[in-house]
């Protein structure tokens, strides 16, 4: 698709209309009045504008107040500081290497346990069983819902003496009842059992989706190979859904790097729920509003997010050429 | 969503014959499955319906007890949840429109037309929308933070505490994803739709809003059901940038509910619950959108 400039492009009038369901061809902007150019400069310039302006210009901030010296009163008290931001935030800073394990804990836990329950029960569903509908409106019912609900829903699962799960446990009241979203030792699970609730569903929407794209034919020709449904599924489904498994690996990671607000929700990401995203944000608004600090902190929350999204551009787009 | 019924079960797969003993293993672990997706949820409902004296009287594991609505009265009423409510509908119906309206632009001058910048572009796009919204909120806060208004529009004197300010970023962050959906949808479309029009004399802003945009009607309603959704469900930029309590939005207006009420957790499932109801209304009415709109941005990858 001529989504780049081609020199080589044939004049519009060349090709007959009729030719089986061309592809949308760009036209060139050369041969557009002044009127319609200024009309398509505006389209493109405005949502330019406003994407650079508050986007990618504060991306850039970002990496240029991590080397100052801030405390985000008056602009005039801008210091370079050098490296220090880095150095303190990685060698003094003592939630950073506990956020940076709880962010690996996180993706670790949604791409072995979340992702692979979404992908179950998208192959479950997929099958031709009865009140496949029910199932699947039930499974995606948390996907509507924000992590902030999320968070308020499983707390009244989780509440020590009132919540569900200690009832069922027969522990409530008692002193052995756990507090699931307290306890430094639990909670980052409680948190994660929470968001498998959410992030199943959703995964399970993109793999039918995916599932249904996959021509039968394929099934066929591997069960007449003799393959078993194990071996039609991993050496001949999952590889036919390889678009769809490149976005579902860059959602997983993506939301790993993203998780906030079920954190901030339970007690503002402390007490053993410390996230690189989190810790961004303590310093920006915390009583020493060490802006230099946090924006270490997101630039290096930027470094790791790049990773999947520039694999992720550059598979994109390099099939659009 | 529904089953592709009209697949015959020709798939020509062996031992069809035990189809139907796998199918009973399969219902029982999706009844457990599905039993424990809905627990949470209809805990929740259930602990809203009883008054607090019921459940400090026999517990919360407990059937005793009345059952009745006063939760809900009281958390709108104590909470406020109407004002966050009114604070929702001021910040998501101008952010829905805005971000549709720029986003086909852009997404229509993309990917119908040629010219030097709209691969680069689109991909900048894209990757703006991927970024962890913390990334941005340090230079984002102070930007607002340093640029003056004048009283009359915000009490504040600056952009913070406005809703132009979640307005703005809702916008600029959302415009990503749905330009790259729609740039995508667009292409699709046959190029002879415009090149006719353009012989036929219709200026770029007739092939705009005559032809693209009225056959780009799939992907702007589930783009736009999606929007709706996301952005009520939005906590952290109004979390960032609103600080006066009666202006938050409801997501984020709904957690000072557990601040407000601190141990009575019916109070606060009833908030949770009112909460809920609008999302899952959208749901029921409009899933179809909801999940053509997510499958639209990943489809194409």
């Amino acid at each position: 698709m001529s989504l780049m400039p081609q020199t080589s492009l044939p004049p519009a009038a060349d090709a007959p209309a009729e030719k089986s369901a061309p592809p949308a061809r760009s036209l060139r902007v050369r041969r557009l009045s002044g009127r319609d150019r200024l009309v398509l400069g505006l389209m493109v310039g405005v949502p330019t504008l406003i994407q650079a302006v508050l986007v990618w210009i504060p991306t850039l901030l970002s990496v240029g107040l991590s080397f100052m010296k801030w405390n985000g009163l008056n602009l005039a008290d801008i210091r370079p500081a050098g490296l220090s931001n880095y150095t303190y935030a990685v060698q003094d800073y003592p939630p950073f290497w506990p956020a940076v394990a709880h962010n690996i804990i996180w993706l670790a836990f949604l791409a072995l346990v979340a992702t692979p329950i979404g992908l179950l029960l998208a192959v479950l569903l997929d099958q031709k069983i009865r009140g496949t509908r029910l199932y699947q409106s039930i499974f995606f019912a948390p996907v509507m819902l924000s992590m902030v609900m999320v968070g308020i829903v499983w707390q009244l699962v989780y509440a020590r003496n009132e919540g569900l799960l200690n009832n069922l446990l027969g522990t409530a009241g008692t002193p052995g009842a756990v507090d699931w979203f307290g306890d430094s030792g639990v909670n980052l699970w409680a948190a994660l059992v929470a968001t498998t609730w959410r992030h199943a569903g959703y995964i399970m929407v993109l793999y039918l989706a995916g599932l249904k794209g996959i021509d039968p034919s394929l099934r066929e020709a591997a069960a007449i190979d003799g393959s078993n449904a194990w071996q039609t599924f991993f050496r001949v489904v999952l590889p036919a859904m390889r678009p769809i498994n490149i976005v579902i690996v860059v959602i997983t990671i993506i939301e790993a790097l993203r998780a906030f607000d079920i954190v901030y929700l339970i007690n503002k990401g402390t007490n053993g729920l410390e996230l690189l995203s989190v810790l961004v944000i303590q310093n920006l608004v915390g009583v020493g509003q060490v802006i230099g600090v946090g924006s270490a902190l997101a630039v290096i929350l930027l470094l790791i997010s790049l990773g999947p999204i520039v694999y992720y551009l550059v598979r994109t787009f390099r099939r659009a050429d | 969503m529904t089953a592709t019924a009209t697949t015959a079960p020709a798939t020509g797969r062996p031992g069809a014959g035990d189809r139907p003993r796998r199918h009973y293993g399969t219902h029982l672990f999706l009844i457990a499955m599905a039993v424990m997706w809905l627990v949470p949820l209809l805990w929740t409902l259930y602990t809203a319906l009883r008054p607090k004296a019921a459940t400090d009287k026999y517990g919360y594991w407990s059937l005793q007890g009345p059952i009745n609505l006063d939760n809900f009265t009281g958390a709108w009423t104590q909470g406020g949840m109407a004002t966050y409510f009114g604070n929702t509908l001021l910040i998501s119906v101008p952010a829905v429109v805005l971000t549709l309206a720029l986003s086909s632009m852009m997404a229509f001058a993309v990917s119908r037309f040629t010219w030097k910048f709209n691969l680069t572009l689109l991909v900048l796009f894209t990757a703006g929308n991927m970024l962890p919204p913390q990334v941005l909120a340090a230079p984002l806060f102070e930007m607002f933070k340093h640029t003056p208004l004048p009283y009359s529009i915000s009490s504040s004197g600056t952009l913070l505490d406005t809703y132009y300010a979640v307005i703005a970023v809702e916008v600029a962050f959302q415009m990503g994803f749905c330009t790259f959906v729609l740039a995508n949808y667009m292409k699709a479309l046959p190029g002879s739709l415009t090149e006719a029009a353009q012989v036929d004399g219709a200026s770029v802003w007739q092939q705009y809003s005559r032809i693209i945009m009225p056959l780009s009607r799939p992907a702007l309603a589930a783009l736009g059901t999606l929007e709706v959704i996301w952005l009520y469900n939005d906590y952290f930029w109004p979390l960032l940038f609103i600080h006066s309590g009666d202006r938050l939005p409801i997501t984020t207006g709904v957690t000072n509910l557990q601040g407000q009420f601190l141990l009575d957790y019916n109070m606060i499932a009833a908030g949770a619950t009112i909460t809920v109801i609008p999302t899952l209304a959208i749901y029921l009415a409009l899933q179809r959108h909801f999940v053509a709109g997510l499958t639209l941005g990943a489809s194409k990858g």
